[in-house]
Order: structure tokens, then sequence, then C-alpha cells
């Protein structure tokens, strides 16, 4: 046996109802490397991570850790063992403060009992050693999805652990957050620790990984050396059919028709807190793309446009009229919709169903006094699971049991079959495989030639720049700068993200 | 040993899932047995009636139940809306007060306006002042209450003779109870709203997940409206029920801790506490355990109290077995 596996899973095996998740899957990560675990959505990864740390229970299968056979019947039991686990979904307490979720089950004690003084002094000190500087006074809660992901971060590696699991830690990160964490992986794996990494995004896996293994509708690839192995055989690998025409689309310059008016207007836009006077005009069918580092007011321009904020000051015009935003529901009147980054918190209805998770925009629509017109319903269901195909047993399964990549399809669905007029996408493409990712953006451009028009919010930048006609870039909840066409580049995009302080000011001082 | 522990591991979540789905149908199926075995009459079709007719107010307020709790929310006001209802009618049909005409129809009429109207105040505090359903609904607890024994003036409102005595104790051919209809009525419709409707889905989605249900355009505030005013509307229904077949409105004791049946039906039948899907079978079941075991207990001749502790223990046991062990 190789000396040098601090892990190995063997045949492991693990059905849940109607899904073979894992088919007799060998698994093996080696001291002091860092592993990517590879595959489109549905693929098994997180389910091979949650037998192993024990928050499921498997069929059949031996797991070796460690020099020993071990079954962990809780995460607790993985826990003490030495396995320290970021779960794809936040699993964080949000009404206690930042501080006690960092210390949790493992608070400094004093003389009288748990040591408040020292748990907010050292979970003050670990956020800082990974860049952020917040109150760890304050609820989990009050902090966006980026910061909760550090923090869970921040937990998982303070523990000493020989192997950290992570499932998709970088989904809401920004660039510069995900350097640092970079480092803190780096550091760690020279210290001895093995790490199990999973992202959808092939550069973090090219760029922090060692090694990679595959797993595809739940049975084993291959394991390969990252530089053995091109990003399109991986993709080919993971998908299963050749990937030499995936993501290479990208879209001409925006036609607009003599005399189409914005279908949007948005001028001087300002809550006091997040946005400072942000003006952004969308035309019929044009995929407007937002950018700007975490903070810079992308969502919270979002959230105006859609009515969730009704404390902006400036203007709105849709199709040439002044209007207030005031509710969700005003928009979704008016043909908006609205993607939400936080999947969790303002996406899913956990116990419906997929089918009730998606229709549940469209119901209006697909309705006759009151009453749902369930073919119709069908139909749109069966439409979308084939189109951007969500892997389901079936329509009726409920959302929760799906894989965290899915269940973002699903919300696209339910978007989308309310053919709105205008899509406010924030995020769309997190969690989301390489493959699936394709298709959504090949849908986006669909809409836009229908007329549809998008507004795009990303943090990753080379998805902005192959499906945006035009790209804003936001900063310190101000324009920063517009690029169109040809300009569009990642350098020029960073150029305006990082102008400089002053600059700004004076533009618009 | 760790495969033996994994197997029962596996076993032990089928079974699990198997009860939290079932576990309500073999209560009842037990109860039904532990009758039949110890009293050669139960099985009699008349005792079956019977146990219809005396579970209906525990039924169709547990309806009525399942659309509050299913939206998130709770409302403990029921037994209190029972009486008011029963007792408004009462007045107004004896006639107490000059200033209405003695009609039996407007008896009806006032009692469903002033059981809506509380129904109405339970369903905007909540969603509109963001208020705690346990209390606004606590209130109305009290006042409806209160209300009842200031009208009824503290007395036990009598009626006899009138067209209204008839309707409780209606029988229909082949000597099926009125309310046994009614009951159908109230589970057929429950069950094409909460499924085909988009009311229906739209009350389960804000108990899932309220931030999003804003989010899809669901108008929140207008739906928790209508789900009070909806458990208001069949508790009055199940108070003139009840007071048009006992020939009487009791201010003290008519639907006293109705809702607590109410509530423990909708608990036992699997609806989760915190809101969502909403288990319309289960909960009509549950409904007729918790009468089945206060008959059961009535016909062993064992003293009331034990029926109560009886009900306690069923709820505990049902919602620890409902429970998601893992989170
Ligand atoms: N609790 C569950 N109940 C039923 N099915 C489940 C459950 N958890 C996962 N599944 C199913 O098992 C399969 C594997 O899911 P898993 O979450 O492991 O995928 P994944 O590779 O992590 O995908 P993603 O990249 O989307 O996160 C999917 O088909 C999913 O629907
Ligand atoms: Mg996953």
């Amino acid at each position: 046996m190789d000396n040098n596996l601090l892990l190995e899973m063997k045949q492991i095996d693990k059905h849940f109802t109607g899904v073979h998740a894992l088919d007799q899957v060998d698994f093996a990560v080696r001291k002091g490397e860092i592993h990517a675990l590879m595959g489109e959505n549905g693929a098994g990864k997180s389910t091979l991570v949650k037998v192993l740390t024990g928050l499921y229970g498997k069929d059949s299968g031996q797991i070796i850790f460690d020099g020993e056979e071990r079954s962990f019947p809780t995460p607790q039991d993985s826990q003490n063992a030495g396995i320290s686990t970021i779960y794809q979904e936040i699993n964080l307490i949000p009404h206690l403060s930042v501080a006690e979720n960092i210390f949790i089950g493992r608070e400094p004690k004093n003389v009288f009992g748990i040591d408040w003084k020292a748990v907010r002094s050292q979970a003050r000190q670990l956020l800082l050693d990974n860049g952020i500087d917040i109150d760890v006074t304050q609820d989990l809660a009050t902090y966006s999805t980026a910061i909760q992901q550090m923090v869970a971060i921040t937990r998982a590696i303070s523990q000493n652990a020989k192997l950290l699991i992570m499932d998709e830690p970088t989904s809401s990160l920004a660039e510069d957050e995900i350097q640092v964490m970079f480092e803190k992986m780096r550091e760690l794996v020279a210290k001895g620790m093995s790490i199990i990494f999973i992202s959808h995004k092939l550069d973090e896996v090219y760029t922090i990984c060692d090694r990679a293994t595959i797993l595809k509708d739940g049975k084993l690839v291959g394991s390969y050396d990252i530089d053995k192995i091109s990003r399109l055989e991986m993709v080919s690998k993971m998908i299963g059919r050749d990937a030499s025409n995936v993501l290479k689309r990208s879209v001409g310059e925006y036609e607009a028709k003599e005399g189409t008016a914005a279908l949007l207007h948005t001028k001087d836009i300002d809550n006091r807190v997040k946005l400072h006077g942000i003006s952004i005009d969308i035309r019929p069918g044009e995929i407007v793309g937002v950018a700007g580092l975490l903070g810079a007011g992308k969502t919270e321009f979002a959230k105006v446009v859609f009515g969730c904020d009704n404390t902006y000051t400036g203007e709105i015009e849709v199709e040439g009229k002044p209007i207030r935003m005031n509710t969700p529901k005003g928009a979704i009147d008016l043909g908006f919709a609205y993607c939400s980054e936080d999947r969790k918190v303002e996406g899913i209805f956990p116990h419906m169903s997929v089918k009730e998770n998606m229709t549940i925009t469209a119901l209006s629509r697909i309705s006759k006094f009151g009453v749902v017109d369930t073919r119709k319903q069908k139909e749109i269901v069966d439409k979308y699971i084939d189109s951007i195909r969500i892997k389901t047993p079936s329509p009726d399964q409920l959302i929760c049991n799906l894989s965290g990549g899915n269940q973002q399809k699903v919300l696209l669905g339910r978007w989308l079959s309310m053919d709105p007029k205008l899509i406010i996408l924030d995020e769309p493409t997190r969690g989301i495989d390489v493959g699936a990712k394709a298709e959504i953006e090949a849908l986006i451009k669909q809409f836009s030639e229908n007329g549809i028009s998008v507004l795009y919010i990303s943090s990753e930048l080379e998805e902005l720049i192959r499906n945006c006609y035009r790209v804003v870039v936001i900063r310190d909840g101000m324009n920063s700068g517009e690029l169109t066409g040809e300009d569009i580049t990642e350098a020029n995009i960073m150029n305006y993200i990082a102008k400089n302080m002053k600059e700004t000011e004076e533009a618009h001082g | 040993m760790a495969e033996g522990r994994q197997k029962a591991q596996v076993y032990k979540t089928v079974l699990n899932e198997h009860l939290k789905k079932f576990g309500a149908v073999y209560a009842f199926l037990l109860l039904i047995i532990i009758n039949a075995i110890s009293n050669e009459n139960f099985l009699a079709i008349n005792t079956m009636w019977n146990l219809l007719i005396q579970a209906f107010p525990i039924i169709i307020t547990s309806l009525g139940m399942l659309f509050v709790i299913s939206s998130g929310g709770i409302d403990v006001s029921v037994g209190s809306v029972m009486a008011v209802a029963g007792g408004m009618n009462a007045v107004i049909m004896n006639g107490i007060y000059p200033a209405f005409p003695r009609s039996i129809f407007l008896g009806i009429v006032m009692a469903l306006v002033v059981s809506l109207m509380f129904g109405f105040f339970n369903g905007f505090m909540i969603s509109v002042f963001n208020m705690q359903p346990i209390i606004v609904t606590l209130t109305t607890y009290i006042i409806a209450r209160g209300l009842t024994q200031l009208i009824a003036n503290g007395k036990i409102l009598s009626f006899s003779n009138t067209p209204f005595n008839a309707v409780g104790v209606l029988r229909l051919p082949g000597n099926v109870p009125i309310q046994f209809i009614i009951e159908i009525l109230f589970v057929l419709i429950t069950a094409f709203v909460i499924k085909r409707m988009v009311f229906g889905y739209q009350v389960q989605a804000i108990g899932e997940n309220p931030q999003a249900a804003k989010l899809c355009g669901i108008q929140t505030t207008k739906v928790q409206i209508m789900v009070y005013m909806i458990s208001s509307f069949i508790a009055a229904i199940a108070g003139l029920l009840v007071s048009s077949r006992t020939s009487a409105a009791d201010p003290t004791n008519l639907g006293a801790l109705a809702e607590m049946d109410a509530i423990a039906a909708v608990a036992i039948g699997g609806t989760s506490m915190s809101g969502g899907k909403s288990r319309i079978l289960t909960t009509v079941i549950s409904a007729m355990i918790i009468q089945l075991i206060t008959i059961t207990i009535n016909m062993n001749n064992i003293h009331y109290a034990y029926a109560r502790i009886m009900k306690g223990l069923i709820i505990i046991i049902a919602v620890y077995i409902q429970q998601d062990k893992k989170r």
C-alpha cells in the first residue's frame, strides 16, 4: 500500500430514491496535496464528500483515513478525526455572531467558562489574517454571502485539520479574496495538510491543484496529474463528449434598431448606503454586463431596479415613462425578472418540488380564475428540464434533493419561463458546470435575439467578455467606466475597477 | 461490523421516512382495532357516524389551521372565534338586542361578519406590522372570548324549536349526518385550493421562504390576511354547527381548547410548524385520531383526564418522528 496516502475511499456506493449517486467510486488523496474533485452538476462530488464526513451513510465501500479503516457515523466524528469541511451550502448559524460562528464547539475557556474576550479577539485576528476586517460581534446574517463564505473558510482552516474539504468555496468570492484564500491554502499544504477542492472554475483548479479526480454520473472517470491533462481533455472527460466548441462563443456588436428608445433608463441612483449615483441604460435585446469589486454596489443596484429597495433617489424610466420601483411585484408586472445571487435565502423553496419551484412566477400566466393549468405547467417544466439539462429523477423531486448546480438551473428556469422583457442575472452561473454554462450562455444570447434585454452581473470577467455587448464598470457605488465591442477586455475592465479614488471623486464632484 | 451498523442505519432511515409519511394512518388503524376489540358495537355504522359528527369541529378547523401553519403562522384564536360566532347568532336569533330584528339569517350573517373581522385583524397585524402570529392571535383569543361573554351577558344562550336547531341534527337519506357532507366538502375544497390553485402554492411558498416569495412577486400581505380570514371563517362555521346541534351557545365552553386540537392535528399530520408543504389527508386523519382517543377513553369508562394525557403523548411522539434529524 502506498503509505503516502492520507485518504483512500474504495468502492463507495450510494443510492438515493431513484438516483444512483455514487457507483463503486475509488478516490485517494495523498499527503500534502491539493486534490480537485471535478464533474458536472449532479455528478456526485458533494455526495462523495458527505459520505466521507458522515453526513450521509454509505450503502457500501471502505474508507481508510490516516492508515486506519474508519467509518464516521456523524460529521462530529470526522471532525474529531481531523477532517474539516466547508460544505457547499454555508452551514453556519446566521443569528450567532461572527466570532461565535468561528469558535462554536471549541471555544477558548477560562475559569469562568467560555472566555468571550478571547473568542472575539482571536476571531478578529484570524479574519484579519485572511484580509477581512469586520466587526466580529455582529450577527453573521448581517454580512453578505461573500463575507459569510470567508467566515466559513476561516473557521475551517483554523481547525488544524489533517484534511480540509472545500466544496465550491469560491462561488461568491471576488478575485482578490480568492487570491488570499489560495495563499492560505498553499501555506497549509506546505505544513503537510491535504485539501480536497471542488470548483467549476477551471482557472482555479489549474492554478492551485496538483491532481484531479473526475466523476461522471456517479462513476469514476479517472484521476490525473493536473500538469498532464489539458483543459480541453479535462472538460471532455467531464461532459463525456468532445468539448472543443464549448465556451468559444462570443457576441458581435449590438445593432440598435433605429428609433428604439432604452427599455430601461436609470440616472443617478442613490440609496445613501452603497449606491452613490449609478446610471445605466439598457436597450431592447441588449446584454449589458455590470462589473465591479465585491461591495461596489452591483447587487444593490439590481435590487433597486427590481423594486426591493424603495429608499432610492434618482430617475428610473421604463420604455420612456418615468416610474418608481416600489415592489418586486410591480417590477414583475413590468416584465422584469431577477435571478438573485443568494440561492438559499432568496431563491429556493426547499421542500417544494422542482415543478413548483420553477413555475411559481409563471402561475398567473398559466392559470384561469386562480386555478393552475397543470398541463401547461408540465409543459414549461419539461421544456426547461430538457433545454438546460436539469438533472432530476422527476419534476416532483424536492428541490433540496438536487445538487447545487441543478438547483441554480431550476431558478434560471423560473425566471426564463415568465417570458420577461428584462432579465437581471446576478451571478447566474454560480456553481454551474462548464457544459451547462455554455448552454445557459447560448440561451441568454437567444433571448437577446428575441428582443429580451439582459442585465448581466458577474464577478467572472471572462463571462462578461464572452457574453456582453457592453460592460458598465462600477466602483464604490458610482459609474467608473463603460466599454463596448472590441474594447471589452480584461485589462480594460480591471483598469476601471482599479481606477484611483481621487479621479472618481473629481468626476462626480 | 461497521458494515452492519451502516445497514442498520439505512433500514432506520427507510423506516423513519415511512413512518413520517404513514405514521398517522397506522395510529388511526391501531385505535380502530383497539376499539373494535374492546367494544363490539364500535364497528356499527352508527358509531362511525357519531365519530364523524363529534370530530366535525376538529376536522374542519384543522383545515383552516393547515393554511395558517403552512404560511408560517399559527392561529390560537380559533376556539374563541367559534364562541363569538355561536354567541352572535344566538343573541340575534333570540332577539336579545332590539336593534337587530329577530332573524336566523341575520344571525348567521353577523356571526360570519364578526368572525371575518377577527381574521382580518389577525392577518393585518401579522403581515403589515410584522407582529408575531402567536401574540396577535392570543390577543384575539382573549378579546373574542370576552366579547362573547359580554354579548351573552355571561349566560348560556339556549334556543329551541327554530329551523336553526334542525341543521345540526339533520340526517340525509341513509342516515348520513350533514356534518359528514360538510367535512367531505371542506376536505375537497382544501385539497383543490392547495394542490391546484395559485393561492395554495403561494401560501406554501411564503411558509417555506418568505423572502424568496416576495422576490417572486407574491403579495405576501394579501395572502397572509386571506389565510387568517379563512381560518376564522371556518371556525365560525364550526361554532355555528356545534351550537346548532347542542341547541345552545355557551360563551365559556363553546370551542374551548379547539385551537389546541386543530394545531395538534396539523402537527401530527406532518406539516412543518415552521411552514411549508401542506399535508391534507394526514391532517384529517390526525383530527380523527384526536377524537378517537377521546371516544376510546369514554367507551372504556376511563376518566377524561387520561384523554388529555394521551393526546399530549401522541403529539410529542408524532412530532419527534416528523423531525428532520439530519440538518
Ligand atoms: N439528499 C438527497 N436526496 C436525493 N437525491 C440526492 C440527495 N443529495 C444528492 N442527490 C442526488 O445525487 C446526485 C449527486 O448529487 P451531488 O450533490 O453529489 O452532485 P454534485 O456533483 O455535488 O453537483 P454540483 O456541482 O451541482 O454541486 C444528484 O443527482 C442529486 O440529485
Ligand atoms: Mg455539489
